[in-house]
């Protein structure tokens, strides 16, 4: 190859940024059309780079590891823009570029009359340029700047429409809560460099081993391992940004932005940061079972009880944010089981079929006129052929039927759990088990209450029904097919097979996926073992339910509702995170911060400190101006005095 | 250059070549008193403009001769060395832009007369010779042709009962420090034998430190040096100078005869007392800190904006004096910095209120600057950029220069010092603010448009916008500074 690949790396994401740039801050004088053919230029180059860049690792062999700019040293800590080009990061380049680039297409349509077109692209492309350099980095700095550049992004993204108050506390809330993550994530990256003294992937988990046994004493009496100490605290910033209980609660939130973010942002990238993390610092992990039993328990607590809230949301885009929710769950399991590929191959499968539901769920509101409500729905399959269809592609794919992309990912995740023996794990099955059910029954009512049943909008909505145009509909189609296909090619190479390479490390005493692969005999066979295993059963099961409750029967769900309360309440309540953070958290740092005004600020610093300094000075200057009398000879006299004071002192010594 | 071939002990011509600027200064000030007689009001403008040409030419002629190593002549009572060629420089292009600045003031006044100009160049020659001095008497003599200059400059509106009195007092005051500084000159003649900078020097050098005659000797030194730069208990003179004066002398005396001082100092205390550094360090201690403490303090209850500039002259000649406390090249080359910027924002600040200022109309009270952001944006941004300058707010020049003379402090060990420093800063923050707050957020109170001619408006934009503009040259200009120090010793 004459291209030296070092460019094509550093072109990915400038490309990206450059697009941004252009659109941002020139789209005032090139208008919308210039603006977001910049913006999907440069998008579009980083995904045909990205392309070429998996072939070049996955049909070559090649990876890059190294610093490509120092951008600082203090302290003796350099800080460095390097990459580490490697399956895992090609892979993850590939997909935050495809669905990317599908969601800026689906932009044009979707944001067609907003005022703040241009200002949409910059900040989609500027996502895409930070996403890019997080799965980038060969360094924990860089992928922090790519973590905290993806956050400020969604930030921006979620309060969009800013003189939308509930934008703004949505904006805020998510911005807040990764706080407490990053707050994990800096003493993570402290932690290592005061074990490690280096913050460059590659040296840390050369060393990682060495440092097994290492304790650090956190209190007198209690001490933990350094590995777990530092797994944990970056689970901690994984949690926010992935969005596990107890952590969570922004994200449904978030869906205040425009739909094409829910996708993007929301769905299929930023949140998966926290997975890539985990399974690029699975040398760390491993090292640590305490932090893997925590990462199940959290997984399925999320997996689970997330899926039972989509199933009581009224609002179209909620439902499929407690499923990404859920989903997350999923991948963080599979985590905790050692089964990094199986996450990440999750994470590949869910980006597609996810996003797809998104742009869906965007396409079905743009016709509704930007009603979200379920209940305002119905019988939409009549006017909406091709978002019907691939509504249908993403709940087949999202439930697990095979052979749709997610059976593939699901099973394997299941399967993994099941062979884990890490304390946790059982509980871990059996939520991901349930799960299925509940993940199956909240699709498919989505599907039926929004495309089937009669029409509930009213008549003016009704007459104005139409299929969403190409640009919404081409990238429709664009996710449909990997989330159909992606699953069947993937599963070989990336699950069983050796595509992963040294990117994830897993130790011979976790490896269930490495027992998986004894009896992977191919992709038939798979299929058919999972046609007769219990997730499929809860699956069709789920459909079922679906097709009882709100098809068959409609009246079902009003009599659920009247039957169990207190379980609906508790639902639609959200298990009260919401209300437990707003009582305690922040009417709590709202009292302490009345307590430090009035008191510490109003009263100690600016009364007394303050204004106390200010009025001594003021009173001993209006003292000392009398000093000035104009007489000359106080004049001379102070001079004399100044000389006598001056040789007594001296002449004293 | 001309040789000089004094071996066979008989009369020869000294070498004239090192102190050619003064020379040519000190002929063209005669020049323009001969000129002047023949002129009349309507072109009197001449005798300005041959002043200025005068400074520009002096200007070439130093940079023409630019010394690497000391030259002396006149019987080694004079010097051009680096130190010198530097602070020439400074000295001359600060007397062009006085002069520019002062041009309107004293036309709307009817005081452009000749004997502004020659006056004022007989004071910049004084300052030259100041400057170059490697002789007690040298150095004096210098001290006194500046100082009479300013004397008379100070009475120059002689209808003014309140420059009178000012100019009465400085001189009286002034012959005093002169005495003063006089006798511990001649008590250290008594002590070594000899008024020859170097040879003092090195006579001390043999002696013990704490001998006290010259102990006796260096406390009268110091109150003249104290005097001259205005530092506390003798600053007295100050506030009722500046605010008697006509703005234009008080903008002469305000700028220039500080760098002079600076020079005496080096001279007196550096090249020629180093010995004895233990002593005037602790004596400049307590001048520093009593001049930071009363010129920052008095200043926040003036209403006059001369005297509050007076005041926070007296405060930096404290910041200042911190520099040479450090005893040591970097803090004397930190000082010389201090001083150069100093000079620069005394400069622009006495410009502005003369920029204010119109026939019957000083503007010279705090309340005149009220709104001037409305009346006029871009003299408020210059004014701006001086005071915050002159407080020391980031990136400004004067605030590398407090922060070279704080370094420069606490490497030498007087960590407490700066920290009384810094905190008096804080303290003469507030009046510097409260000018920028009278522009910015208060209704004016007289509407007029600001007039200013050409020329001034492009000096002082430069002058004004220099406060900012030159952060990223400060690097150079520390190392002028340390360039000039190696003629020290």
């Amino acid at each position: 190859m004459t291209v030296n690949m070092q460019d094509v790396y550093l072109a990915i994401p400038l490309a990206c940024l450059v697009g941004s740039a252009v659109s941002g801050l020139f789209g005032w004088a090139i208008g919308r059309v210039g603006a977001h053919t910049a913006a999907i230029l440069g998008v579009a180059v980083a995904f045909v780079l990205s392309l070429l860049v998996l072939r070049d690792v996955a049909v070559f062999g090649h990876s890059f590891d190294g610093t490509v700019y120092t951008w600082g040293v203090s302290g003796g800590i350099p800080m460095e823009v390097g990459f580490l080009i490697d399956p895992l990061s090609a892979l993850m380049m590939v997909v935050v570029t495809f669905v990317s680039l599908a969601v800026h297409i689906y932009t044009i349509g979707y944001m067609r009359d907003d005022p703040g077109y241009q200002r949409f692209f910059s900040y989609i492309a500027l996502f895409t340029f930070a996403m890019l350099m997080l799965v980038m980095a060969n360094n924990f700095l860089q992928l922090f700047f790519g973590w905290e550049g993806v956050g400020l992004v969604s930030y921006l993204l979620i309060g969009f429409w800013y003189t939308r108050e509930s934008a703004v506390r949505a904006s805020l809330k998510a911005f807040l809560v990764n706080r407490v993550g990053d707050l994990g994530f800096v003493l993570a990256l402290a932690a290592i460099y005061q074990y490690f003294g280096t913050l460059d992937y590659g040296g840390v988990f050369a060393i990682a081993p060495q440092l097994a046994k290492t304790t650090i004493h956190l209190t007198p009496d209690l001490s933990c391992s350094v590995i777990t100490l530092i797994c944990l605290l970056l689970f901690t910033g994984a949690m926010a940004k992935s969005a596990q209980v107890p952590l969570h609660v922004w994200l449904p939130d978030s869906m205040e932005g425009p739909t094409p973010i829910s996708a993007l942002i929301h769905a299929a990238t930023m949140v998966t940061a926290g997975i890539f993390l985990v399974a690029r610092a699975s040398p760390l992990f491993e090292l640590s079972n305490t932090a893997l039993s925590v990462i199940l328990v959290i997984g399925g607590i999320t997996a689970l009880f997330m899926a039972f809230l989509g199933v009581v949301q009224t609002d179209i885009k909620r439902v499929v944010a407690y499923s990404t929710l859920s989903q997350l769950g999923y991948m963080t399991v599979a985590l905790g089981a050692s089964a990094y590929s199986a996450a990440i191959f999750h994470l590949m499968t869910h980006a597609f079929f996810k996003a797809l539901l998104f742009l869906a769920a965007g396409s079905v509101i743009m016709a509704m006129h930007h009603e979200q409500d379920l209940r305002k729905m119905g019988g939409l399959r009549k006017y909406m052929p091709w978002t019907l269809v691939t509504t249908w592609v993403g709940a087949l794919a999202l439930s697990g039927f095979p052979p749709f992309a997610g059976f593939f990912s699901k099973d394997a995740i299941i399967e993994a759990v099941g062979d884990s023996r890490l304390p946790g794990a059982g509980f871990a099955h059996f939520a991901v088990m349930a799960a299925v059910f509940v993940t199956a029954l909240y699709s498919f009512r989505m599907l039926f209450l929004a495309f089937y049943g009669e029409p509930r909008m009213d008549e003016h909505t009704r007459k104005h029904l139409k299929e969403s145009p190409a640009v919404v509909v081409i990238p429709l189609v664009l996710l449909a097919i990997p989330s159909v296909i992606a699953g069947w090619v993937g599963v070989r190479p990336l699950l069983f097979g050796t595509f992963f390479g040294s990117s994830i490390r897993v130790l011979p005493q976790h490896n269930v996926l490495a027992n998986m692969a004894l009896h992977f005999t191919g992709r038939g066979p798979f299929i058919a073992h999972g046609l007769q295993s219990a997730p499929f059963l809860l699956a069709v099961l789920g459909f079922a339910t679906a097709w009882f409750s709100y098809i068959r029967y409609p009246q079902i769900p009003g009599l659920v509702r009247e039957k169990a309360g207190l379980l609906y309440e508790i639902l639609i309540r959200k298990y009260g995170f919401d209300d437990f953070n707003d009582l305690v958290f922040v009417a709590g740092a709202r009292a302490v911060g009345r307590v430090l005004w009035k008191v510490g600020d109003v009263a100690l610093i600016d009364g007394l400190m303050v204004n106390g300094t200010a009025r001594v000075i003021a009173w001993t200057s209006r003292i000392a101006r009398r000093m000035q009398s104009g007489y000359i000879y106080h004049y001379a006299f102070a001079m004399i005095i100044g000389l006598v004071v001056l040789m007594t002192i001296f002449l004293h010594h | 250059m001309v040789s000089v071939g004094n071996e066979l002990m008989t009369f020869a011509v000294p070498n004239m070549a090192p102190a050619a600027p003064e020379i040519f200064l000190a002929g063209m000030a005669c020049v323009i008193l001969l000129l002047d007689l023949v002129l009349d009001d309507s072109n009197r403008y001449l005798a300005y403009l041959v002043a200025l040409a005068s400074l520009v030419a002096a200007v070439g002629i130093t940079l023409h001769g630019f010394h690497h190593r000391a030259l002396y002549t006149f019987d080694h009572m004079f010097v051009a060395d680096r130190l010198s060629d530097v602070l020439d420089l400074a000295v001359l292009g600060l007397a062009f832009c006085v002069l520019v600045y002062s041009r309107c003031y004293l036309r709307e006044r009817g005081m452009f007369r000749g004997e502004y100009f020659v006056l004022g160049l007989f004071g910049v020659v004084g300052m030259m010779i100041m400057i170059s001095a490697a002789h007690f008497l040298t150095l004096y003599l210098g001290l006194e042709l500046l100082s009479l200059s300013q004397y008379a400059m100070v009475a120059f509106q002689r209808d003014s009962s309140r420059a009178t009195e000012a100019a009465m007092k400085y001189f009286v005051l002034g012959a005093l420090a002169s005495g003063m500084l006089l006798y511990g000159m001649s008590m250290l003649y008594g002590a070594t034998g000899s008024l020859d900078i170097p040879t003092v020097s090195a006579k001390i050098a043999t002696m013990s430190p704490h001998n006290v005659i010259l102990v006796f000797g260096l406390v009268f030194v110091v109150v003249g040096l104290a005097f001259k730069i205005g530092a506390v208990p003798f600053h007295m003179w100050i506030p009722d100078v500046y605010d008697g004066a006509p703005t234009a002398v008080t903008l002469y005396i305000g700028t220039m005869p500080k760098i002079a001082a600076f020079a005496m100092i080096m001279r007196l205390l550096v090249w020629g007392l180093q010995e004895l550094a233990v002593n005037w360090q602790e004596m400049l201690i307590v001048l520093a800190v009593l001049s930071m403490l009363i010129g920052n303090v008095v200043a926040i209850a003036q209403t006059n904006i001369k005297r509050m500039l007076a005041y926070s002259t007296i405060s930096h000649m404290g910041f200042f004096l911190l520099g040479i406390v450090a005893a040591g090249p970097v803090g004397y080359g930190a000082a010389m910095f201090y001083m150069l910027v100093y000079a620069a924002m005394s400069l622009g600040g006495f410009g502005m209120v003369i920029v204010m200022s119109r026939a019957g109309f000083e503007a010279d009270r705090l309340d005149d600057y009220r709104g001037l952001n409305q009346r006029s944006p871009w003299h408020a941004l210059i004014m701006l950029l001086l005071m915050f300058s002159m407080a020391g707010v980031p990136p400004t020049a004067g605030f590398y220069a407090k922060l070279l003379v704080f370094q420069a402090i606490v490497n030498a060990g007087f960590v407490w010092l700066a920290v009384v420093g810094v905190l008096l800063s804080v303290v003469g923050a507030f009046y510097y603010l409260r000018i920028v707050k009278l522009m910015y957020f208060d209704a004016p109170t007289d509407t007029s448009p600001v007039k200013v001619e050409p020329d001034m408006q492009l000096v002082m934009g430069i002058n004004g916008i220099a406060m900012i503009a030159i952060t990223p040259w400060v690097g150079t200009l520390v190392s002028l500074c340390a360039h000039a120090m190696r003629a020290m010793p």
